[in-house]
């Protein structure tokens, strides 16, 4: 199908990018690999009036070491956080779930914020994002604010990102050492979106879960974080019975809909499961 | 004279039938370098775009088009109203009774819509984008009626009504009892003396064909003639059909089809887009184009399957079947297409299969909803009867715990008894099940792996084990002519084939049979090349075109090889005859001294002496030296009409594994063995194999088109109708046996639908061996995560999935797929 008409911007610099998303107003969308607004707009689900392409804005592309954290380009492609060196060693759970992304053509376009500010529950990215306690960069008029990733994420496709915001960079705490990570995808076809994903991180400390961080794909409007399960791992055995018995509680205060692929019931029952083997796995057992 | 004389001084060159030949082709198709029916272009051309119901059913208000008509560069827009005169009624060619109710089907709603995604007005503009923005500006006032969804309670005593105007929701009853027509015994007798009768009901979910290229129809006026491109199987079929509906005259319309991407049944259709793309050509003179999008393809191009099957099995305590009852309740949709009520009725003589029933019995009702018509998809009313038979029994094998190869071999037709007449009535030509059955096994690995699922069982591993059979038979080559007219078709099942010799050597052979993908082509070519000695690289076919192949039925049913390619080889050997007369008098020799070896006619015994074919070829274009009284060309046609259908058969086994803990569902080894007679060329048959396969194994586990309560279509991309890829299947271990088909002179019996046929059934019984031990008897198609997880845990069949669509990508709604503006998209930004 074909978009409804749009005015486009392709500015070349972040203040240019914020100057013509401030000239679109209210209606004004911003284009990044456009993996997901192209098809929506071709769907006329979405009609922006401006759409403002950040492509050539090659300050927001690229990983870095900052510190204790990795800050990625929010233009930074998917294809390029896999293949990324300082991801591999400090965030591998990101390039893990990165790979599970659409298909290679995807990838190859879509880039990591993305799919972040995008926020679709079922992307793998932003339970992830959550689960490795992500910062996120926006800057606006205004100039430059963080947003904790517990407070990004609003709602059902709404981000903590205001109209006349753009996302820059996303700051991931480096988790080296004697952290373990995976992501446990579900979903019917390769190409899919999750129907429920589990990301894990844990930290293993004289055979015990010193600590866990667990992010959960498409059980509510938003990723969120299984509370109860890592509260319970949290200096347990790192055995497959603790591990199983703290599972129990991954689906606990989620809130899952009901669709084609899964009614709500059945998710809660995946993230138990899915959660149980993405700790197993992160734990390395 | 002696044998050593008579063979050739050289050795001729390898026999093209058999080699793996490259498909000659493909450059074009996969790399783009053809005109696919939307890259014409023409001076002038127009653009529609068609606005469509959001709702299933309704009675058609006011329709207001100003806004739109006076849109930047919107030339027309009619509403059905506006065609109602002209538009006649979409065809159907197969009344399978006498009293079968035909509600007539408008190419544009006139008074009714009866599903969504209906046609019901049209922009006519002078780009395709300006056509597109107007579909939002039109208002159409819908006045909502009940929406028949549900076949069960379609029919039920006062359920409400599809149409209006049509008395009930049946549109036909169509019955065959094997007893009353003289081909079996009476199956209430060998119900009533049955050991074991087992009962069930299966459904055949609906499914959407996804071709690969979309629909697109461009026309082009030249005075009182009309030249229709169009991405279709069948341009033949379709010149009949739209001189017939809309009254232009037959010799005075062209209908070409050039490359098409993908079929499967989908475009063997007179579509109303179709119609609509030639009335409004007509009407303003000027040449138009129209190509739907996805969405509306998925939600307007015709569906397939949708059945409920009622069967019951009789057999003894020892597993000898002794009767077949079948009930089916077929799915029409809104409206019959071509041959809507005829899919089911394909399949009416397929139940009884490769087994040896005495007593056989098939009802069908067709019956109205307000959903897309249903009507070919890949296989036809054969998959559906073949998934019943072949499921029905593996539950006959449990209530006798008996194994269920064990329960086949011992009711299966032996290969000494072939040719074999079935209950049905249809006489199988040859085969050998045991042999195929044999191979696949070993192919398998089935030992093994029974093993193996016995380890996991006894250990109550989370992943369990099964392994299901498909031991299935199909009819192919449609079709002798004669039974066509038995069961009431418009049309014939003959194929048409000419030969051009050119004067420069090089053939061209012109085929009746379109292809749409398969690689007519190439195997026409490897056909031609032995009959006539020709190089196949000196080999051009030429199809799809009315102007140039003047005859033909086109492709469905596996019928291309099967009857099109007989019809290319008795073309080529009157070819071969004709040269032979003028072969004789070149060489100054008797016609019967003369042997046509390679390419070349010789006089035998005269080792050296001889004139090829191609030199015939330039001989006859001169007609210098001809022989007297004959008339100066080689080329030759032939039409054949089979006598019989061919029918392929083989045995699929497929391994799976169950992850009891999430009901996922993968497969862990496939392996089939395939009986379609002659191969002519390996490659294209592997191809066949594993397309088939994909589809066939898509339906067991992944495509189903869902309706929601208010017959919203919310299957309307592809992020819900999931159509698997490569990396959804596993490696494919695939073998052949070979029995010629007798009934064409190729003795090829069809591949086309093979793979699709065989395998669904595989696949559900597979998935059911691996958890029936855990109570599971039964799980709905398709087989999602779902569905197993429920079956294993909660007992039933896995039930009805949710009517939702995902939230993933903002969650495509009916409104939007169908094109029209929904406050969400006039507000732009996210949902």
């Amino acid at each position: 199908m074909i978009p409804a008409a749009f005015d486009y911007a392709r500015p070349t610099t972040v203040d240019e990018a914020l100057r013509a998303l401030a000239d679109g107003g209210e209606d004004a969308k911003i284009l990044a690999g456009g993996q997901s607004l192209i098809p929506v707009m071709r769907l006329r689900l979405a009609a922006p009036a401006m759409v403002v392409d950040l492509t050539r804005v090659t300050e927001l592309r690229g990983v870095r070491d900052d510190g204790d954290a990795l800050a990625i380009g929010a233009m930074t492609t998917h294809s390029d956080v896999i293949a990324d060196p300082l991801i591999r060693e400090s965030a591998p759970l990101i390039a893990q779930a990165t790979e599970t992304v659409a298909d290679r053509q995807v990838r190859h376009r879509g880039t990591f914020g993305g799919a972040l500010a995008h926020a679709d529950p079922a992307g793998d990215l932003p339970a992830v994002a959550l689960a490795l306690d992500a910062e996120f960069v926006l800057a606006g008029p205004g100039g430059r604010r963080t947003v904790p990733a517990r407070d990004f994420f609003v709602d059902y496709l709404t981000t903590a990102l205001a109209e006349d915001e753009l996302l820059v960079e996303v700051r991931v705490p480096k988790l080296e050492g004697s952290w373990g990570m995976h992501y446990e995808k579900f979903n019917r076809v390769a190409q899919a979106w999750s129907i429920v994903a589990v990301a894990a991180a844990v930290r293993r400390e004289n055979g015990h879960i010193a600590e866990a961080r667990i992010g959960l794909t498409n059980m509510g409007p938003t990723p969120l974080r299984a509370t109860a399960t890592e509260q319970a791992l949290a200096g347990a055995d790192a055995g497959e019975a603790a591990i199983a018995e703290a599972a129990r509680h991954a689906a606990e205060g989620t809130a899952p809909s009901d669709d084609l692929n899964a009614r709500a019931d059945y998710r809660a029952h995946l993230a138990e499961v899915l959660t149980r083997r993405a700790v197993t796995a992160a734990v390395g057992l | 004279m002696t044998a050593v004389e008579d063979r050739p001084v050289t050795a001729g060159p390898a026999k093209e039938v058999g080699q793996a030949r490259k498909r000659k082709e493909d450059a074009r198709l996969i790399t783009g370098k053809t005109t696919w029916t939307d890259n014409m272009v023409l001076p002038g051309m127009l653009h529609l775009a068609v606005v469509r119901s959001p709702v299933a059913h309704a009675k058609l208000g006011t329709i207001d088009v100003e806004a739109a008509r006076s849109a930047p560069n919107v030339v027309a827009v009619f509403t059905g109203r506006d065609l109602a005169e002209e538009q006649g009624s979409i065809p159907c060619a197969w009344p399978v009774t006498p009293e079968m109710v035909n509600p007539g089907h408008p190419s544009v709603a006139v008074d009714e819509v009866n599903h969504v995604g209906e046609a019901v007005a049209v922009i006519v503009a002078r780009s395709k984008t300006a056509a597109q923005d107007a579909v939002e500006l039109v208002d159409v006032d819908y006045d909502p009626l009940p929406v028949v969804l549900d076949m069960d309670r379609a029919l039920a005593d006062g359920a409400a009504l599809t149409h209006d105007h049509v008395a009930s929701n049946e549109s036909f009853r169509w019955i065959f009892d094997a007893g009353e027509a003289g081909t079996g015994s009476s199956t209430d007798e060998a119900f009533a003396n049955a050991d074991v009768v087992v009962s069930r009901r299966f459904v055949q979910q609906r499914l959407i064909p996804a071709f690969m290229e979309p629909r697109s129809t461009v026309v082009q006026p030249q005075g009182d003639n009309y030249t229709m491109w169009s991405s279709t199987q069948v341009p033949h079929i379709l010149r009949i059909m739209l001189a017939m509906t809309t009254g232009v005259p037959e010799h005075k319309l062209r209908v070409i089809a050039p490359d098409v991407g993908g079929g499967f049944g989908g475009k063997l259709q007179v579509t109303p887009e179709e119609v609509i793309t030639l009335l409004v050509a007509k009407r303003l003179g000027k040449p138009v184009k129209w190509t739907e999008t996805r969405s509306e393809s998925l939600m307007s191009a015709h569906h397939g399957r949708d059945q409920i099957q009622y069967v019951d099995i009789a057999a003894d305590r020892e597993g000898n079947v002794l009767g077949l009852k079948v009930h089916i309740l077929a799915d029409m949709g809104a409206y019959l297409r071509l041959v809507t009520p005829g899919v089911p009725i394909l399949g009416a003589f397929m139940f009884p299969a490769i087994y040896k029933f005495p007593a056989y019995r098939f009802d069908c009702q067709g019956v109205f909803t307000n959903k897309t018509p249903t009507d070919a998809y890949r296989g036809a009313g054969r998959p559906e009867a073949t998934f019943a038979i072949e499921r029905i029994m593996d539950e006959l094998a449990v209530e006798l715990d008996m194994d269920p190869l064990e329960l086949r071999r011992r009711n299966w037709i032996n290969a000494e008894e072939f040719p074999f007449t079935t209950v049905a009535g249809l006489e199988y030509d040859s085969g050998d099940y045991e042999q195929a059955t044999q191979q696949a096994l070993e192919l398998l690995g089935y030992d093994e792996l029974r093993e193996e699922q016995r380890r996991r069982r006894e250990s109550n591993d989370p992943v369990q084990l099964g392994i299901g059979f498909s031991t299935f038979t199909e009819m192919c080559g449609l079709a002798p002519s004669r039974v066509l007219g038995s069961l009431s078709y418009g049309a014939g099942g003959w194929e048409h084939a000419s030969i051009r010799m050119l004067p420069t050597g090089k053939v061209e052979v012109i085929t009746g049979s379109t292809p749409h993908g398969q690689g007519h082509e190439t195997a026409w070519s490897q056909l031609v090349a032995d009959e006539l000695g020709v190089p196949f690289e000196d080999i051009e076919v030429l199809h799809g075109d009315t102007a140039i192949s003047p005859r033909g039925l086109d492709t469905y049913g596996s019928r291309s090889l099967v009857v099109g390619g007989a019809a290319v080889v008795n073309a080529s050997q009157k070819v071969v005859a004709k040269a032979r007369t003028v072969a004789a008098h070149l060489l100054e020799a008797s016609e019967d001294d003369l042997q046509f070896e390679s390419g070349t006619f010789s006089v035998r015994g005269t080792p050296g002496s001889g004139v090829s074919i191609q030199e015939i070829a330039l001989a006859t274009f001169a007609a210098h030296n001809f022989p007297e009284g004959v008339e100066p060309s080689i080329d030759a046609d032939a039409t054949f009409d089979p006598v019989n259908f061919s029918f392929p058969h083989g045995t699929h086994i497929c391994a799976m594994e169950v992850d009891t803990e999430t009901g996922m569902v993968s497969i862990r080894k496939y392996a089939c063995v395939d009986d379609v007679g002659k191969i002519v060329n390996p490659l294209i048959v592997e191809g066949q194999v594993h397309g088939g396969l994909a589809q066939g194994i898509a339906q067991a586990l992944y495509e189903e088109a869902v309706y929601d309560e208010d017959g919203n279509l919310t299957t309307g991309t592809f992020v819900d109708y999931l159509v698997p890829s490569a990396a959804d299947l596993p490696h494919f271990d695939t073998g052949n046996t070979v029995h010629e088909a007798p009934g064409n002179p190729i003795g090829a019996k069809g591949v086309g639908e093979a793979g699709c046929i065989a395998s669904t059934p595989a696949v559900v019984n597979a998935a059911l061996d691996a958890v029936r031990h855990l109570g599971v008897s039964d799980i709905l198609m398709p087989l999602t995560p779902e569905r197993v997880w429920r079956a294993i845990h909660r007992g039933g069949d896995g039930g009805d999935r949710a009517t939702a669509g995902t939230n993933a990508y903002g969650g495509a709604q009916t409104e939007t797929t169908a094109g029209v503006s929904t406050p969400e998209s006039r507000l732009g930004g996210d949902r």
